[in-house]
């Protein structure tokens, strides 16, 4: 499996460079690349989750930021209730909120998992467009409910008091939050590649070319669908609230549709069904944009070309074309 | 019940601008299996030239004729450079392609407008108010607005089942090579399907310039209630699209108005207030969520 070829390199390459980007940056004096990056690792997270059913499962899902969005909420409420010392529910046992980060990113997945579930029952009933459509009104829906929510600062959204806490690391410090981010990230990309390539996951990829067919094969391939959606939603909840802990402040935009198409076109300027790719698009993605940025104040005017040049010439995203490369001549 | 009549007809013209806007995206889509978020930013293009020629001149039918003619010029142009290249593909890629183009006509907005919204006053010959009943009055501009919704209604039936363009479009969405085999040049079919859609657009720009404020990004707010309607009515079909406008502008509309009342006899007023306010909001989605739940393809399938 760990052949010396181009890919094996390039990879190895790649997250050298993630590993030393906090000692470099410091020493360049340039520290606050470090927490942009942990964003953009954040959202890495995010687009792998939504790669593996737009990539993998054919399910075009336009409200993809609704479970970064729950993720992230999850995990600012919680945080809320502990500093304000407000029980957030009384019965069967007292529950005041909590600031520890695997209970914040348990709970985050686990609000996404059951909203999934019962969501995606309904989603899962259309294809295509449809399912483009319907994913897209379960997001505005939350979206909506969470901009009435004045007790959790409706529409200005909510401040995190302090960054969650772990034992052994100092989330505070960005460097170490960093680490941390990067490590989700290698693990969570190490098992969705796995999950792709089980069984569970040659079956919804078989859904995605031939759903009728994997039917006869004897497959409930809307079982197999929903799981496959219930998965990605917990992954984005995890991103979402590691995103809640990065920024320290949550809002109704993170539910917004923006977000969901952003996420998507990391998806596919990176290469959609790669996993990799997903990575490699979200990197590009932000960096893009915070390049234009610094340039000039009108960066979507020159990022809106790049994505449609990209779309018509390069077909299989970044990692299609670097694919081409490192299969080309080894 | 003056209340209620009131609200309905807002509610209908809400519908019928949901109407001009939906119909074109959905015979991008029945005939050319187009996604196209960009839809919106024709709508935007048309709102920017009309408030500004009416600005400049004051004139309402200056500004009327050269916002649709720069809306449908906008199309053209877009459908040319960028779409001609993506009929073969997925969704997804039209979907990302014409979401580069969204960001592209909101940030090029910016650039000429500036981030201030303009307003642009009712035209003068519209500006009064009529009592369709007796002690109700309403406003003349949104009656007109109703008008043109009907008139286009009617025009775009004529067009699509009683005439030979509207033949070939009919015969383009079922058969796109077929219809080229049979010698009609479907490029430039598609070109001028697409440029029709992006007038309508433009139209439904102008008409809502005075009545909300012309701004950068007001196509996307507007884009997905658009999405709701073609959706709900059945993607490619213009009946649909119709019937989906007037539902989920009523729907809207009159969530709006009646909700808090009506909650209030539940809860105490605060909360009520806000839970209404949500559940208007969230009124329309849940509308297309339980339609399609019941009929995953919209009420009328093409």
């Amino acid at each position: 499996m760990f052949e010396l070829n181009r890919k094996t390199i390039i990879l190895s390459i790649a997250l050298l460079a993630l590993v030393l980007l906090p000692p470099l940056s410091i020493a360049l004096d340039e520290s606050y690349v470090i927490s942009s990056m942990s964003r953009v690792l954040i959202f890495a997270m995010a687009a792998i989750s939504l790669d593996l059913i737009v990539g993998y499962g054919a399910m075009i899902s336009f409200g993809h930021a609704a479970f970064v969005g729950l993720g992230a909420y999850t995990a600012a409420i919680l945080g809320f209730h502990f500093h304000e010392d407000i029980a957030m529910f009384s019965f069967p046992f007292e529950f005041s909120g909590s600031n520890q980060l695997l209970i914040s990113l348990l709970l985050a997945m686990l609000v996404a998992a059951v909203v999934a579930a019962i969501t995606g029952m309904i989603c899962l009933r259309t294809h295509g467009i449809h399912f483009i459509m319907i994913t897209l009104a379960f997001a505005q829906m939350l979206y909506y409910l969470f901009i009435s929510l004045d007790y959790y600062g409706g529409e200005d959204g909510l401040v995190m008091l302090a960054r969650n806490e772990l034992p052994w690391v100092d989330l505070a410090d960005d460097s170490q939050f960093y680490y941390l981010c990067l490590l989700f990230l290698v693990a969570y990309l190490v098992l969705s590649l796995r999950l792709v390539n089980s069984q569970f996951g040659r079956v919804v990829r078989g859904c995605k070319i031939n759903e009728q067919r994997m039917q006869a094969l004897g497959f409930n391939t809307y079982w197999y669908r929903l799981v496959a959606y219930v998965i990605a939603a917990t992954g984005a909840a995890l991103a979402g609230a590691l995103l809640a802990n990065k920024t320290e402040f949550v809002d109704p935009g993170l539910f917004s549709w923006h977000l969901s198409g952003e996420l998507l076109v990391m998806v596919i300027l990176g290469g959609m069904g790669s996993i990799y790719g997903a990575v490699i698009g979200a990197i590009v993605y932000l960096l893009l944009e915070q390049i234009f940025a610094a340039y000039t104040e009108h960066w979507m005017f020159f990022l809106g070309p790049v994505l449609i040049l990209v779309v018509i010439r390069a077909r299989h995203g970044i990692y299609g074309l670097l694919q081409k490369w490192w299969t080309a001549n080894v | 019940m003056l209340l209620f009549i009131e609200q309905v007809l807002n509610g209908l013209q809400l519908g019928f601008m949901l109407f001009l806007l939906s119909a074109g995206l959905t015979l991008v889509f029945g005939v050319m299996n187009l996604i196209n978020l960009a839809h919106g930013s024709f709508y935007m293009v048309g709102a920017y030239v009309a408030a500004t020629v009416m600005l400049a001149t004051g004139s309402f039918t200056l500004a009327l004729l050269l916002a649709l003619l720069s809306a449908a010029l906008c199309g053209l142009l877009v459908e040319i450079i960028v779409l001609r290249h993506l009929y073969q593909r997925d969704h997804l890629d039209q979907v990302l392609a014409t979401f580069g183009l969204i960001l592209f006509f909101n940030e090029t907005t910016r650039m000429i407008w500036g981030r201030q919204p303009l307003f642009m006053d009712v035209p003068e010959a519209f500006a009064g108010s009529v009592e369709i009943l007796p002690g109700v009055p309403y406003p003349l501009y949104r009656l007109l607005i109703i008008g043109i919704g009907l008139l286009v209604a009617g025009g775009l039936y004529l067009l699509i089942s009683h005439t030979r363009l509207g033949m070939r479009i009919r015969a383009g969405a079922s058969n796109r090579s077929m219809v080229a085999a049979l010698g009609v040049n479907i490029r430039w079919l598609y070109s001028l399907v697409f440029a029709l859609g992006a007038l309508l657009a433009g139209f439904a720009g102008v008409m809502a310039a005075p009545v909300f404020a012309v701004e950068s990004g007001m196509g996307e707010s507007i884009l997905i209630l658009t999405f709701v309607v073609i959706v709900i009515g059945g993607i490619g079909s213009v009946k649909g699209a119709l019937l989906g406008a007037l539902l989920v502008g009523l729907v809207d509309t009159l969530g709006r108005a009646f909700l808090p009342d009506l909650l209030q006899w539940l809860f105490a007023t605060p909360t009520a207030n806000s839970i209404a306010a949500s559940l208007a909001s969230m009124a329309i989605y849940l509308l297309m969520a339980v339609i399609l739940a019941f009929k995953p393809r919209g009420l009328f399938p093409a």
